[in-house]
């Protein structure tokens, strides 16, 4: 078997506000294999973008990282400064929802992309610039020579967001970590990115981790999905297996209260209650409190995540009381 | 489903060559040059007609004009020319009390709960508010009237003495709600309703719309980009590209058999559920035009894999096709297709 690109252990984050520690990410354990296009899904406050900012090391005190983080025979959260600078940006790297806030208003664009070669390939001058053009142009940037001198303000958000993956492509990453990079992205437009995702692993040979919390984009795009809820890694499962037969009630009933097919106008089923609060879990399961399989073992012990299957994972007591998924899949246009 | 929506259901309102302009600041040398002032083409020549007790999607990227649509409907803006008629009204003309008496008709519900409430008002305080301004009740009576309200839209009686900080932003579009049926209204304009809640609080909200809309009757007009959601609740959907309607049809023609170009690539490029259907290339290709320079003709020309001469040179009108489907595309055109193949 291969060995995993990435591997996070026993990862948390804690932030502390005035209202008490806030837990953020408990305890998360995955493996990312080469190649592979793995999701990490969840509702806001689940931890999904604090979890891929700690992967290389976002977070600055008083934010609190503990685990491992094991990449390339290294923990990137105990290493080095200038070893984090080197990884950062260059083996490994980013890009962010907002494209006009991730990007330098004062700098054209061509500048920043060339800022990322000069640190990570040592190209400089003309060499750059031809680099710059050819990373606009894979990009899908009509005319990538002239936009090269342009400011980001004379980018659409679409363009803007090709130019922040030319960026992060310039120093030819083995792993892209993406976070919801399509969000504030229209559809037409979205649909053009995630395939442009999808070609340049294909032709760069990169992983990719994709925070999102649209379930439609993990269907399109993943390989793999790791779902989160409460600050917890609560199931992963091939992208396959998750959307037909989910093995956690929470990911069971995410999936339950989409609107399907032949049900028109009639009710949904949603999932009661709200998202817990991070200061104030409850000692079980911490989905326990809206579960309809909830029992009294839920709401004692926290069930850890364990392997259900052959690849699959679930922190579910009641993993094989859920029914197989069909309705949802069954729709013909959306 | 039991509300009559045959062709024969008397039309609530009816929306004729509705157009609206916002004039973009101009900068001093562009004056002194007396280059022209320039215009974001927000709404152009809207035709469509919404039919009493149905809802009726309205869906389209970020600047087709939808939420200016729903907002000159509710006349937060004024509009630049066309008409509407509600009944017996022409809303565009109204004024003082009438004009009033329109907006209790028809209500709108913001996308954004926690920005359109007060954060100083308690609950109770901001549905008196809108019961002593529209003289719904007298104000012995509005207590027991919060109370009802409350209980309508599923928040316990609790809620009142509460300021909105305190509650999920599912509870406060529930509050949003409350304040839009105090008037009782007999159609409700819902901007993006749903779309700041998180995937499992949505379906709740929606849930509590649908019954609404059942128990009192209400026509409403549910501006989403929300595909599956629209296709979900909608009778009927309204399809918009840079501030035209390009195709008006029942819900399960959009969905099944779409007309328009920009339709089909909306729909194709709408992310499914279903990981083993992927295509590798995109739906379309090519970014929106800016809503300041629209292109001449019909505005999804520039990006339509079926343009051809005449899309260039005149805007294609809203037309019935004899199935039901309204489009504006020269495709459906029996002009065009006897120059096509002539």
């Amino acid at each position: 078997m291969t060995a995993p690109h990435l591997s996070v252990r026993d990862l948390n984050v804690r932030i502390p506000t005035p209202g008490g520690v806030l837990h953020a990410v408990r305890g998360v354990n995955f493996d990312l294999m080469p190649g592979e296009v793995l999701g990490l899904v969840g509702e806001s406050g689940s931890g999904k973008s604090v979890t891929l900012r700690s992967l290389i090391r976002l977070h600055r005190p008083p934010i609190q990282m503990t685990g491992t983080v094991e990449y390339g025979g290294q923990n990137l959260l105990a290493a080095s400064d200038a070893k984090l600078r080197s990884v950062r940006g260059g083996q490994i790297s980013m890009i962010f929802q907002e494209p006009m806030s991730a990007l330098n208003p004062v700098l054209t664009v061509g500048e920043q992309i060339g800022e990322n070669l000069r640190e990570h390939k040592g190209l400089r001058g003309r060499a750059a610039q031809e680099r710059a053009a050819e990373l606009l142009d894979l990009t899908g940037i009509p005319s990538p020579r002239a936009r090269l001198s342009d400011y980001p303000h004379q980018f659409s958000g679409g363009m803007r967001q090709r130019a922040m993956i030319a960026i992060a492509l310039a120093s030819e990453p083995q792993l892209l970590l993406a976070d919801e990079p399509t969000t504030a992205l229209d559809v037409t437009i979205q649909d053009q990115i995630l395939r442009l995702l999808l070609r340049l692993r294909e032709e760069l040979h990169m992983s990719v981790i994709l925070v999102t919390h649209d379930l439609g984009v993990v269907a399109q795009t993943c390989d793999r999905v790791a779902v989160m809820y409460g600050g917890r890694l609560v199931e992963t499962a091939g992208v396959n297996d998750l959307f037909h037969a989910p093995k956690h009630a929470y990911t069971l009933g995410l999936l339950q209260s989409l609107p399907g097919a032949g049900e028109h106008r009639r009710p949904l089923q949603p999932i009661p209650g709200g998202p817990p609060d991070l200061r104030s879990l409850p000692p079980g399961c911490p989905f326990a409190p809206r579960c309809a399989y909830v029992t009294e073992a839920c709401r004692t012990g926290e069930p850890p995540l364990l392997e259900v299957a052959p690849g699959r994972f679930s922190a579910c007591i009641h993993y094989d009381e859920l029914p197989a998924l069909k309705s949802t899949l069954e729709e013909v246009g959306v | 489903m039991t509300v009559p929506l045959s062709k024969s259901t008397p039309p609530l309102m009816e929306i004729h060559s509705l157009t609206k302009t916002f004039p973009v600041a101009q900068s001093l040398l562009s004056r002194w040059r007396g280059q022209p002032r320039r215009a974001v083409q927000a709404l152009t020549d809207v035709e469509l007609t919404v039919r009493r007790g149905e809802t009726l999607g309205i869906v389209g990227e970020s600047g087709c004009g939808k939420s200016t649509l729903a907002r000159t409907l509710v006349r937060l803006y004024d509009a630049d020319r066309g008409s509407v008629r509600y009944g017996d009204l022409d809303v565009l003309s109204l004024r003082g009390p009438a004009l009033r008496q329109y907006n209790r008709r028809v209500q709108m519900i913001f996308q954004d709960p926690y920005s359109s409430l007060n954060p100083r008002m308690t609950v109770e305080a901001v549905l008196r508010e809108a019961l002593s301004v529209h003289h719904m009740r007298p104000a012995a009576e509005q207590p027991a009237r919060v109370r009802e309200l409350l209980q309508l839209v599923g928040l316990p009686p609790e809620a009142a003495g509460r300021l909105p900080h305190e509650f999920s932003g599912g509870q406060r579009q529930r509050i949003g709600i409350a304040r839009a049926l105090a008037l009782e209204p007999e159609c409700l304009i819902a901007d993006e309703l749903v779309s700041a809640l998180d995937v499992s609080v949505q379906a709740q909200v929606v849930n509590l719309l649908l019954e609404l809309q059942e128990r009192l009757d209400l026509t409403v007009l549910f501006v989403a980009h929300d595909l599956r959601l629209v296709r979900h609740i909608s009778h009927r959907v309204a399809v918009m590209y840079l501030g035209r309607v390009v195709e008006v049809s029942d819900t399960e023609a959009i969905f099944t058999a779409p007309r328009h170009p920009y339709t089909q690539a909306l729909l194709a490029a709408a992310p499914t559920l279903d990981p083993s259907r992927r295509t590798a290339a995109p739906a379309i290709t090519g970014e929106l035009p800016s809503p300041l320079n629209v292109p001449s003709g019909c505005a999804f020309r520039t990006r339509c894999p079926h343009a051809f001469e005449r899309c260039a040179t005149e805007r294609p009108a809203l037309l019935k096709l004899e199935d039901g489907p309204e489009v504006a595309c020269h495709l459906y055109d029996p002009v065009s297709t006897a120059q096509a193949t002539g």
